[in-house]
């Protein structure tokens, strides 16, 4: 056997551009088959005569393959490497045969020839347009445990792999002056114009190659050169420009605003042993100054019965695999057209020694050239003549005949058959950008019109036929100064949009216009009949155009229909918007780096290598990885809190406040600022001394809290909530710069320059005071609020003598780079102390223990200082700041709002659930009156029993007053108390 | 506490010891650097710029460097000014600042940041990874900078050769930004 022969029985020696010493072997459904590099998936099993590839989606027809190119609706395959590596839903007329590739064929069970699930088909009045709008509504428990399970294994196309994806993906951005969308004959006519200006280009084009309609179209010369030769000789002269990008397997899916586009470049998808480096694909991210759109345009079937059975396809199809892969469709080849292009396809396969069984033209009067050249090649053509049926299971056999008009039919056998109604410029990248198309009614067609961004459509894409006016038009377009002369054989004329002879509203066949959602011309027909009027509501109802193919071939023969039902003119109909992406885009692609350790950032405190060897458990807090608790071994949680909640308040223990959130506030106006923005008074504050301070929103809620020190009269270091931080920053940027701009006073984000150690507990003071120099620790000199500048271990520090536990605290601030070292020392200290590290979880029980409020956890962005019990925050002396005018409305200040107070469950082992509704009466009818709801609860070590916080409608006068949480399974008794539950007088801060 | 008193405390850097690249490009820590944010209005400016001993520039995206400092264009009156060395504790900047007698904040932010260099033939394509910034020579030339979005991390990005780049970044940020400018430099080198 001959090499060319091995790749398959349907290859015609000496035809097509693939070199036949170089193959790739690929299994289909299991068997073996040997393809030449540069085949596609599609070209390979044509080669071996298999048009069968897969079953439609609704009526599990036997289908093969429409198209050679991206627009394919019907032959989607599933197409794997390996376990993991497998793709569901791959067009065979893109994906690239690789040595080892493992193809299989979908929606089919037990197998491809003999799928159950052809039922359907037969059982089709069921299965109307819209049925799972009308059908299987009752019972209503029925719809998720029968139908759509059913409905949804028979329908589902392709299985997802289960593993996890062991690829990875590329990002890129790029800038550059023209991107030019399509390398075909437009495409590099206006690249070698752009080119020329010294201008930045990318040219992009989705297929292997440049050359675009040259794949198939052998016949054309540019500057005498044959045309596919030409273009490829045009790509090597620009990809050696400094200038110029080319992008080849590289769609342009999206065309964005301000000439923002997306593009994938598909890397190792076509290649058997990928490097480990290579990206499966990238995303290009492109701004561009100007955009050429030369897309092309794209083949349209004809819409008659019965014209979806395999071996079937567009003309364009047929011809490309015969004049770049080599391969024929059959060896008795049908013609079914409205358009002169189909003829070219029957000439070339009939001079590689095809037989042509007749050319069935659906028009009167073809163009003349074409049908004389088909009379000077002895092909029989039927001039107004329709196909009105074919036959054959799983592969076309025969088309039926007759002349438009007439009853009369004759069968004429065929082992294939092509099809054309003409073409359809790809208008969905200017539809994108916002353009507006017109319909060109002698050509029945929309062609870009308005354009809304720097854009320009040249050649097909833009309804230029004719090759010497398109080539005029992509160096226009360009804007450089080049000359190119073109010659083509055939001008072509014709087209037809919807249902052929033979299909129109008389006859009950299955024409289908959308191949992958089995939409059919009749299903159209009864949108309309069924109330839809509108192209938008016909498209949603029987789904067409809304398959992965997004209505390529089918969305003018769907309009056309309606529009002949409705009676009203095309463009009075409209046209659906195209939306993108182009073609489907893996989430590989538009993710790419987002996964794994790259999803999202980790931050993580200076001290947390520490923390991990010492056994912390973390939480995320925002982005933040904060220590939770630190069991010991042996310890659960609940065990390991109450311990450090105990220890911390029998000796000490050390905690990583690093996360709070820090501003510096500098400038002779800092005081100033501060009190507009928060509700305490400021000036009056001392320097070396701190302040718990409230901020609140414009309409009086509590919107941040946190200790703010006055370093000097013009610098005060401000702190915040851990998730507060970023948004209290800009809160306070916002003000400044819009309300308060006279103010000298400037922000500065310094979260991250100071790693902040709490030591807090009755030997806080001991542990720390010999690393400490600088500043004298004792209750006289730096009592409980103050901030001091010091020295700690040779490091210069910010001390705090601050609490958030209620005994004594401090918490030394030091440059982040020194955290580590400082914290060793500390707690190599402390341990020998008794002390114990504790984390968020201990943090939370003891503040609450206190009461002390957590903004975010005990409010929600609706409760006041007031509410919260923060009255006293609130300064009666200023004037103005943030909130104040929020706070004096009426609702703000109206008796019973909900306060917050403590709650002591009756039974003092319960816990209550944060977020228990809270009533008064447990036993009144549903739906209860609810007071309000638990905002904090905990088991507290060192009261023995349970505490919790609560927002309750005029809490504070019910002190002693019983109230009820109803639970599911029970109703827990609890008594309204004050909020500080452990050392209520506060002497501990002051030991 | 004799045994304390010479416990003098140890940097730790943020990044140490990791480095990365590819074929195209090489990824590096920067050495620890001072650094301050300075904040200072139009008035000021100049007298700000021979305190610091440095052109401060008002330009946007553009830096200036003078005897070993250097200070980047942030917004209309910030600046990032970094000093090289920066083994001390950041106040040579502070107090360079302070001897302008005018008013302005300097604020020490040597070890909030820290520093990324990226050098080679495929540095641009490396940080566009992650970075919408047009890093071609015309539009982001030598000594250009943008405070601006790598990925999902902000950075203050800075060219200081044809084909190097300095990245500040948050300390917290520097582990991802790290991670996908890896991720970059790979794709780069292909």
């Amino acid at each position: 056997m001959s090499a060319s022969s091995n790749s398959g029985a349907f290859r015609i020696k000496g035809a097509g551009r693939l070199t036949p010493a170089r193959t790739a072997r690929f299994t289909f459904d299991g068997k073996s088959y040997t393809a030449l590099e540069g085949d596609t998936v599609a070209a390979a099993l044509l080669a071996h005569g298999v048009h069968l590839l897969g079953r439609s989606f609704k009526y599990h027809r036997p289908r093969g393959i429409l198209t050679a190119g991206p627009e394919e609706p019907n032959a989607l395959l599933d197409v794997s490497r390996d376990a993991a590596r497998r793709q569901p839903n791959v067009r065979a007329t893109v994906q690239e045969v690789f040595d080892g590739a493992k193809i299989s064929s979908q929606n089919r069970w037990p197998s491809l020839k003999y799928d159950i699930g052809a039922a359907n088909d037969v059982l089709s009045p069921f299965f109307a347009v819209g049925f799972y709008y009308k059908t299987f509504m009752w019972p209503k428990e029925a719809w998720a445990k029968i139908y759509e399970p059913i409905i949804r294994r028979s329908a589902g196309l392709g299985v997802s792999p289960t593993e996890e994806d062991p690829d990875h993906y590329a990002s890129r951005y790029v800038h550059c002056d023209v991107l030019i969308a399509g390398a075909g004959v437009a495409g590099l006519t206006a690249a070698l114009s752009a080119a020329a200006t010294g201008k930045k280009i990318i040219l992009v084009d989705e297929q292997p190659e440049v050359g675009g309609a040259l794949h198939y179209d052998a016949s054309t010369t540019i500057d005498g050169q044959n045309g596919y030769d030409w273009a490829q000789a045009t790509a090597a002269k620009l990809k050696a420009m400094p200038n110029v990008t080319v992008l080849t397997r590289t769609t342009v899916f999206g065309y964005y605003n301000h000439g923002f586009l997306g593009l994938v470049e598909r890397i190792t998808d076509h290649v058997a042993k990928p490097t480990k480096d290579a990206p499966r694909e990238r995303l290009w991210q492109v701004r561009t100054k100007k955009v050429i759109l030369a897309t092309g345009s794209i083949e349209r079937h004809m819409v008659f019965a019965n014209n979806d059975r395999p071996g079937i396809m567009l003309a364009s199809a047929a011809r490309s695999f015969l004049n770049h892969h080599g391969v024929t469709v059959g060896h008795n080849v049908g013609v079914y057209t409205a358009h002169d292009s189909a003829y070219e396809a029957a000439f070339d396969l009939k001079r590689a020694g095809v037989s042509i069984a007749a050319i069935v033209d659906s028009r009167d009067k073809p163009g003349e050239a074409v049908l004389a050249e088909a009379r000077k090649l002895g092909i029989d053509v039927l001039t107004g003549h329709a196909v009105v049926d074919t036959s054959g299971r799983l592969r076309i056999n025969s088309m039926t005949v007759a002349r438009n008009g007439n009853f009369d039919r004759r069968k004429i056998k065929v082992d294939a058959l092509i099809v054309s109604a003409g073409w359809t410029p790809s208008v969905h990248l200017f539809s994108q950008s916002r353009g507006k198309l017109k319909f060109d009614e002698a050509n029945q067609r929309f062609v870009p019109d308005v354009y809304a961004q720097n854009s320009v459509s040249a050649g097909g894409c833009n309804g230029t036929d004719n090759l010497a006016e398109l080539i005029d038009e992509a160096i226009t377009a360009g804007g450089g100064r080049i000359a190119l002369s073109g010659e083509n054989r055939f001008e072509w004329t014709g087209g037809m949009i919807g249902a052929a002879e033979g299909a129109g509203p008389d006859h009950a066949v299955k024409a289908f216009v959308d191949f992958q959602h089995d939409v059919t011309a009749k299903d159209i027909r009864l949108a309309v009949r069924e109330g839809m009027h509108s192209i938008e509501h016909i498209k949603r109802f029987t789904t067409n155009g809304m398959a992965s193919d997004q209505g390529k071939l089918s969305n003018m023969h769907g309009l056309a229909i309606a529009s002949e039902m409705l009676g009203r003119p095309i463009p009075q109909v409209g046209l659906t918007t195209f939306r993108a992406p182009y073609t489907p885009v893996t989430y590989g692609t538009l993710i790419n780096h987002s996964r794994g350790e790259l999803f999202d950032p980790a931050r993580k405190t200076p001290m947390h290598a520490l923390e991990e060897a010492e056994g912390a458990e973390f939480e995320d807090v925002g982005n933040w990885k904060r220590a939770w608790y630190f069991p010991k071994r042996g310890e659960d949680m609940h065990t390991a809190v109450s311990r450090e909640c105990k220890t911390v308040r029998d000796v000490a223990g050390i905690f990583d406040a690093s996360t709070l959130g820090k501003i510096e506030v500098v400038g002779p106006d800092a005081a100033q600022f501060l009190n507009l923005l928060y509700t305490n008074a400021w000036d009056t504050l001392k320097p070396g001394k701190c302040r718990y301070g409230i901020m609140t929103r414009e309409d009086g809620f509590i919107y941040d809290d946190g200790v703010v020190g006055r370093l000097a009269e013009d610098r005060f270091h401000v702190t915040t909530t851990t998730g507060g931080a970023p948004r209290v920053l800009n809160h306070m940027e916002d003000y400044l710069q819009t309300e308060f701009p006279h103010l000298k006073v400037w922000l500065t984000s310094t979260t991250e320059q100071w790693a902040v150690i709490a030591v807090q507990g009755p030997k806080a003071r001991e542990i720390i005071e010999p690393f400490v120099e600088g500043q004298d620790l004792s209750n006289e000199a730096f009592p409980h609020m103050s901030v001091a500048e010091c020295t700690v271990m040779g490091v210069p520090a910010r001390l705090f003598r601050v609490s958030f536990t209620g005994e004594v605290g401090f918490e030394i601030n030091v440059p982040a780079d020194y955290g580590a070292a400082v914290w060793k020392a500390i707690w190599e200290r402390a341990q020998s102390m008794g002390a114990c590290l504790y984390g968020t979880e201990t943090m939370h029980i003891l503040r609450a223990e206190k009461g002390y409020l957590i903004v975010g956890q005990d409010t929600d962005g609706t409760v006041t200082p007031d509410d919260a019990g923060y009255g006293w925050a609130v300064s009666k002396k200023k004037t103005d700041f943030v909130g104040i005018r929020g706070l004096k409305r009426p609702d703000l200040v109206r008796e019973g709002r909900k306060q917050l107070v403590g709650l002591m469950t009756k039974d003092p082992k319960e816990v209550l659930e944060e977020g228990g509704q809270i009533v008064a009466d447990p036993n009144q009818p549903k739906p209860m009156t609810m007071l309000g709801h638990v905002t904090s609860s905990y088991w507290s070590e060192n009261l023995g029993r349970s505490i919790a916080i609560a927002l309750v409608a005029g809490g504070r006068s019910r002190m002693g007053e019983t109230l009820y949480v109803p639970m599911a399974d029970k109703t827990i008794a609890v008594e309204v108390t004050d909020m500080v539950f452990f050392d209520k007088e506060g002497g501990r801060i002051n030991g | 506490m004799a045994e304390l008193d010479s416990n003098i405390a140890t940097r730790s850097l943020p990044l140490s010891g990791v480095h990365g690249g590819s074929a195209a490009v090489r990824l590096e820590p920067a050495q620890p650097a001072e650094r301050i944010n300075l904040r200072v209005g139009a008035e000021d400016v100049s007298a700000l710029s021979a305190a610091l001993g440095l052109d401060l520039p008002v330009k946007p995206k553009t830096s200036s460097s003078a005897n070993g400092r250097t200070a980047l264009w942030i917004g209309p009156d910030e600046w990032l000014v970094f000093a090289d060395g920066g083994g001390s504790i950041g106040s040579s900047l502070t107090q360079a600042a302070a001897s302008s007698n005018v008013v302005h904040s300097a604020t020490d932010i040597s070890h909030r940041n820290t520093a990324i260099l990226v050098s080679g033939p495929g540095a641009a394509a490396t940080l566009n990874a992650g970075c919408a910034l047009d890093l071609s020579l015309d539009a982001f030339p030598i000594g250009a900078c943008s405070r601006t979005l790598f990925g999902k991390v902000e950075i203050v990005l800075l060219r200081t050769a044809e084909n190097t780049f300095r990245v500040e970044v948050w300390r917290s940020f520097s582990d991802y930004a790290f991670g996908l400018l890896s991720e970059g430099a790979r794709d780069a080198a292909l």
